[in-house]
């Protein structure tokens, strides 16, 4: 993968931290120093189970938040700081969001047309109504839908349809990159694999790139270029996905993919997931740097816990 | 597999029900048979509105309003007094069913430990509801039992945790207290209506080792729903898929996995991921269920099935027998039909998964 290194990054992600203060005396981490970037047209992938901080990074990324420190660089301007007026209209076309629960990010009063154009409406992309009505049928016919369903209302849809729904309305302002939040995690198995497909066309399609955040690394595997694991505020190992499917060494990412249940019966009744608690095992992220094991794989640890973990991979 | 005679627990048979509803009358269910032996565990797969959790609920008898059934019925077989009783749970009074079967014999865990736990009551008092209702068990007991669950669930410093709040615990944690609440009133059979959808990957796997540990100590019969078949995979000993209110096949958790006969199963199997395909796109199946407000005319899985015959837009599929305990309902398997291969992805996923096994 040398050629990764020369494509300029679309977002680059530099030292991120959100700290929420939930009292006087207590700051909640949700985000402590995240390095990553993302190149034009690629998924990235963030693992890591609840509560680790990955939609606080997708929702940081796209100004939900104002992060505490670090920089986030995106197309070429940094969009950490406070916005220009300018900026944030660059910002809120360029970027857009998909979010986990279809049954709920839907507006149950609006028809499913207004809900998708409401970006159009907003930034006066469109001249008159012809182009507007064009431009959503254009776009349900992209994810799967058909014309007539513009004036339906959401109730009327079932969950992987709304969900394309969601996907049409980011798409419709033609963004460079798409944070998909949990996308998938409330649909079925068979309609999840749908919409995973249906991104996947999509992305060829227009050349968007995605932040994929899951917590089931089985479907981030399909979609993602690149994945990286995070673990209480901290990436703990990154890399290409075959680079972290081949050779995961933090305990972390191995307990993850030990968790995935696998669909045999002969093997699964009798295999025991791995198990990591980070008390137990006495890792303190803040100790450890970013080792690289090959290509573009690091793992955060210190020399002792890398030597330890090569170790015990092996 | 024993081999000592398996006494049977739960006996449904043609069990159909009905939902009325502004829209119509949805039919949920039509017709339904199922058995469960003791100590055994069945699971049932399919998508949502299959059917899955109202057939669930009917065994519980905590139907929502507006259902009906329509016809079948439902024969629980408990220990009463050291004899065998039957009864017939759909005819059975709501009081003597809060009574005798619900929480007491049949427990249930659901979906969302959010939901399902009382946000304004400290979760040992919740743990210990259930048994001073039921068994007249003094507080002094129920307390220790509730403490003894707690460790039981493995939840560390269970002494602390009876007096702390839903809202106090991890999601994980919930779950393990739901699970505790449904072993209370020492369950003999035990329906987990997607138990760690809601979870993440990693406290699954621990919650599915958790009632596995649970069922083998204490002999239980399990009932699983779920539609993700890795989840399947390791926790059953018998699969019933459902489809459209209906079960399309059943059998062994080997034969439904390494024999599947039905071109849904077929799909449910094809999509889903695995870790040691190299493909970078997901088989999926086309299409969405049939929305159950419209008589379905034929099989319903029809219209969404590649390998569908003519005969299948007008009659419904009886239950083909393949062996003593696999059925599958579907005219591929009629002697008339055209020899039907599995699609060859998933006969290398078959191929593989054996291999594997022997190993």
């Amino acid at each position: 993968m040398t050629a990764t290194e020369t494509r300029t990054p679309l977002l680059e992600v530099r030292g991120l931290k959100q700290y929420f203060k939930t009292s006087h005396k207590f700051t909640v981490r949700a985000v402590d120093g995240v390095d990553f970037v993302i190149y034009p047209g690629e998924t990235y992938g963030l693992v890591g189970e609840s509560g680790s901080g990955k939609s606080t990074i997708g929702r940081s990324l796209i100004r939900l938040y104002d992060p505490t420190a670090g920089k986030i660089i995106f197309d070429g301007t940094e969009i950490s700081g406070r916005l220009s007026a300018k900026q944030n209209d660059v910002l809120r076309t360029q970027m857009q969001m998909i979010f986990q629960d279809p049954m709920a990010c839907l507006n149950p009063r609006k028809k499913v047309e207004d809900i998708i154009a409401q970006g159009l409406d907003i930034h006066h992309l469109c001249k008159n109504h012809e182009e507007r009505s064009q431009k959503v049928a254009e776009i349900l016919a992209k994810v799967g839908l058909s014309p007539e369903h513009a004036s339906r209302y959401p109730h009327q849809f079932s969950g992987g349809q709304r969900q394309r729904v969601g996907i049409a309305r980011a798409l419709i302002m033609n963004p460079k990159l798409i944070i998909a939040d949990e996308c998938i995690s409330a649909l079925d198995v068979s309609i999840q694999a749908q919409v995973v497909n249906l991104m996947k066309d999509l992305q060829k399609e227009t050349g968007t790139a995605y932040l994929f955040i899951a917590h089931d690394l089985s479907m981030v595997k399909y979609i993602s270029d690149r994945i990286g694991v995070l673990h209480l505020g901290h990436l703990v190992e990154t890399g290409t996905t075959a680079e972290i499917f081949a050779n995961p060494i933090h305990p972390y990412t191995r307990s993850l993919l030990s968790a995935i249940p696998h669909p045999n019966p002969r093997t699964e009744r009798t295999r025991v997931a791995q198990t990591y608690d980070y008390k137990a095992e006495g890792v303190d992220y803040h100790l450890g740097t970013q080792h690289l094991v090959e290509g573009s794989h690091y793992v955060l640890a210190t020399d002792a816990e890398l030597a330890k973990w090569t170790a015990a991979v092996n | 597999m024993t081999t000592k005679t398996r006494e049977k627990v739960l006996e449904i048979r043609d069990l159909s029900i009905s939902f009325s509803t502004t829209a119509g009358t949805v039919n949920a269910i039509r017709g339904v048979d199922m058995d469960l032996y003791r100590g055994e565990t069945l699971a049932i797969v399919g998508e949502s509105g299959s059917g899955k959790s109202v057939t669930a609920k009917a065994t519980m008898g905590i139907l929502a309003k507006n259902g009906n059934v329509e016809s079948g019925s439902i024969l629980y077989t408990y220990q009463h007094e050291g004899a065998p009783k039957t009864v017939q749970i759909l005819e059975m009074k709501k009081r003597d069913m809060r009574r005798h079967i619900n929480g007491k014999r049949i427990a249930m865990i659901f979906q969302d430990p959010m939901t399902s736990l009382d946000p304004t009551m400290p979760i040992g008092k919740q743990i210990m509801e259930g048994m001073i209702w039921h068994y007249k068990t003094t507080k002094k007991e129920a307390y220790e039992k509730a403490v003894e669950l707690l460790t039981e669930v493995g939840i560390d410093e269970p002494e602390k945790r009876m007096k702390q709040y839903p809202h106090q615990l991890s999601g994980g944690m919930r779950q393990r207290v739901v699970i505790a609440i449904a072993l209370a009133c020492d369950p003999e059979l035990l329906i987990c209506d997607e138990p760690t959808t809601a979870l993440d990957v990693t406290i699954q796997a621990k919650i599915l080792e958790l009632i596995q540990k649970i069922q083998q100590e204490r002999g239980i019969s399990v009932i699983y729903i779920t539609h993700d078949l890795g989840v399947v995979a390791k926790v059953a000993d018998y699969v019933n898929v459902m489809y459209a209110g209906r079960i399309v096949e059943k059998g062994t958790i080997d034969e439904i996995f390494l024999d599947p006969r039905h071109p849904y199963t077929w799909g449910l199997l094809s999509a889903m991921p695995d870790l040691d395909m190299e493909d970078d796109r997901l088989y999926t199946i086309p299409g969405s269920p049939p929305n159950l407000l419209h008589p379905v005319q034929g099989d319903a899985f029809s219209p969404r099935n590649v390998y569908a015959l003519n005969i299948d837009d007008r009659r419904e599929p009886p239950m083909f027998q393949i062996s003593e305990s696999h059925y599958a309902a579907t005219w591929l398997l009629d002697e008339h039909a055209p020899k039907v291969a599995l699609p060859p992805e998933l006969q290398v996923r078959i191929d593989r998964m054996k291999k594997e096994g022997v190993r």
